[in-house]
């Protein structure tokens, strides 16, 4: 996939990513609110296809798989972080949204066309034509976001079996 | 989702389902969420279902549901709790949690074990939740790397069981995967008085030479009680350099701050003391058994007369779901677990964490103090 990138700092907790007082709505109405304690314009401004773009620990605090669900409900097509707190990483991925484990992150500027290859674990900065490596998506994860998520993919265990 | 799949539970038997985030129901939002939970339970044949009596990490033992050596998960990110009684317990999501519905099974990294060995004696007015905002303030919000932390140490070892759970529960913003205290006769009695049999408190135990990732040793004796500033329980410094802040709201509540030993530590700061003239005090008892029993001793009473205002057995502002929050500005100190900007209040509210001693203490002087001036 390849998109904007949309930066973020250290420790960005789930309660900026899906406010606590939205969590009775629906995942549009909470999407409306991501992250609008960091970066106000980023719920309207962000495109289908942009990345996002954390330091270390992004998504940490609560269980709440809201978090990821609204930065895929805005259309967020990949989350890139230094390191992902290891909830909001489950979450993610169970929810078909690819999260990378990339050191090298922090490289990444705000505006940059960056192309996310999850399984291969690399990083193509369009931009500037840097290749950042990455963790891979083990095998077993990867193939359940490749179906979409947790859900899909029981789905389809469901029905082979 | 279940019916999506044409998938059945794993098994009923293995499940506990607790009311507690949206509680009390406020609006037409919570309840229709809470009509949803209440049918299902009916529906699924789910027998263990407990509702509105206390928040679930507390809720989850003290109705007999934990053992040593049990792998359990649970909705919520302060699920390592349970590892306080040596379960292997950690927080899912609601969609991970309905794969563990339908199959049974879950994945996990094998984690390393990170060892807090705590050895002495914690000074009076000192307690878990001091040794929690130390820590992550030491070791930052990630210092967990999403691995096993494990508590030990002679002064662990002398902790009452809801005070282990308190830094289980924590571990949660340590960044740990779960965290973990051997079970030991402490374990066994709480068990036992909850109706559980046969505790092997044997087993469960960290082998002698295991390899760790990382072993630190701290000296309980020189630990003093700690408060944690906006917007981070990574921000504590010892309680005494904050007293020139004034607070407006003290909140003794959550599944971390309300407990029957949390409402004991609060009560003998204010036994005859009085919330400070201006300071609203708010306390939510984690639960229906350490309210009743917080009303049998008198401790309950001692945080009436104080002037506290009672609030439901639910996570209540902690969680930030319900109607009451803090306002513009406001400034409080709290007994939960985090204060991420905007979480419990507006974004500009500015919420100080701290022990029950040192919340009970701030209300009483109006200002954040060091609980230890209090006590006698």
């Amino acid at each position: 996939v390849t998109g904007r990138a949309w930066v973020f700092g250290d420790d960005v907790d789930t309660d900026a990513i899906a406010p606590g007082r939205y969590m009775k709505f629906a995942i549009e109405e909470i999407a409306k609110h991501c992250l609008e304690s960091v970066d106000p314009v980023f719920a309207s401004g962000v495109k289908p296809g942009d990345v996002v773009v954390g330091g270390r620990n992004f998504g940490m605090g609560s269980s709440r798989e809201q978090a990821p669900q609204a930065l895929k409900a805005l259309g967020v097509s990949a989350l890139v972080a230094q390191s992902f707190a290891g909830l909001f990483y489950r979450n993610a991925l169970n929810l078909g949204l690819a999260a990378v484990t990339c050191p090298d992150a922090g490289r990444i500027r705000a505006g940059d066309r960056v192309s996310v290859d999850p399984e291969h674990g690399r990083i193509r900065n369009e931009t500037t034509g840097e290749t950042l490596a990455c963790e891979p998506i083990p095998p077993h994860l990867m193939a359940m976001v490749r179906d979409g998520g947790l859900l899909a993919h029981l789905e389809k265990r469901m029905k082979g079996s | 989702m279940l019916e999506r799949l044409g998938a059945k539970m794993w098994d009923p038997e293995k499940v506990v389902v607790i009311t507690d985030h949206y509680l009390p129901e406020v609006d037409d939002e919570s309840r229709k969420i809470l009509a949803t939970a209440r049918d299902w339970v009916k529906d699924a044949g789910v027998k263990r279902f407990y509702d509105g009596i206390g928040i679930c990490h507390v809720v989850l033992p003290e109705q007999g549901h934990l053992r040593p050596g049990m792998f359990v998960v649970g909705g919520d990110s302060h699920s390592p709790t349970g590892g306080a009684f040596g379960a292997y317990m950690f927080g899912v999501g609601a969609t991970e949690m309905l794969g563990v519905l339908v199959t049974g099974e879950i994945w996990l990294k094998v984690p390393h074990t990170i060892r807090m060995a705590w050895n002495g004696r914690f000074a009076d007015g000192v307690s878990a939740k001091d040794v929690m905002l130390f820590l992550c303030t030491k070791f930052g919000m990630d210092g967990g790397q999403y691995q096993a932390v494990e508590f030990a140490g002679t002064a662990v070892a002398r902790l009452p069981m809801q005070e282990r759970m308190t830094l289980a529960n924590m571990t949660a913003e340590l960044g740990g995967q779960t965290g973990l205290v051997a079970p030991d006769e402490t374990t066994r009695a709480y068990l036992e008085s909850v109706g559980v049999r046969d505790v092997d408190t044997v087993t469960w135990q960290t082998d002698p030479g295991a390899p760790l990732l990382a072993h630190h040793t701290f000296d309980a004796d020189g630990l003093v009680p700690q408060v944690a500033a906006p917007h981070s329980p990574a921000n504590a410094a010892p309680a005494g350099d904050f007293t020139a802040q004034r607070i407006d709201v003290a909140y003794i509540g959550a599944c971390t701050g309300a407990k029957i030993e949390d409402l004991r530590m609060a009560a003998r700061v204010m036994k005859g003391r009085k919330a400070a003239a201006g300071v609203r005090l708010y306390v939510a008892p984690a639960s229906l058994r350490d309210q009743r029993a917080a009303e049998q001793e008198g401790t309950l009473g001692i945080l009436l007369d104080a002037g506290a205002q009672l609030l439901a057995n639910a996570c209540g502002i902690c969680a930030g779901y319900g109607d009451l929050r803090f306002a513009e500005n406001e400034v409080a100190i709290s007994s939960t677990a985090r204060n991420f900007k905007g979480r419990m209040g507006a974004a500009s509210s500015q919420v100080y964490l701290g022990s029950p001693y040192t919340v009970a203490a701030s209300a009483v002087a109006g200002r954040i103090c060091d609980p230890r001036e209090m006590l006698g």
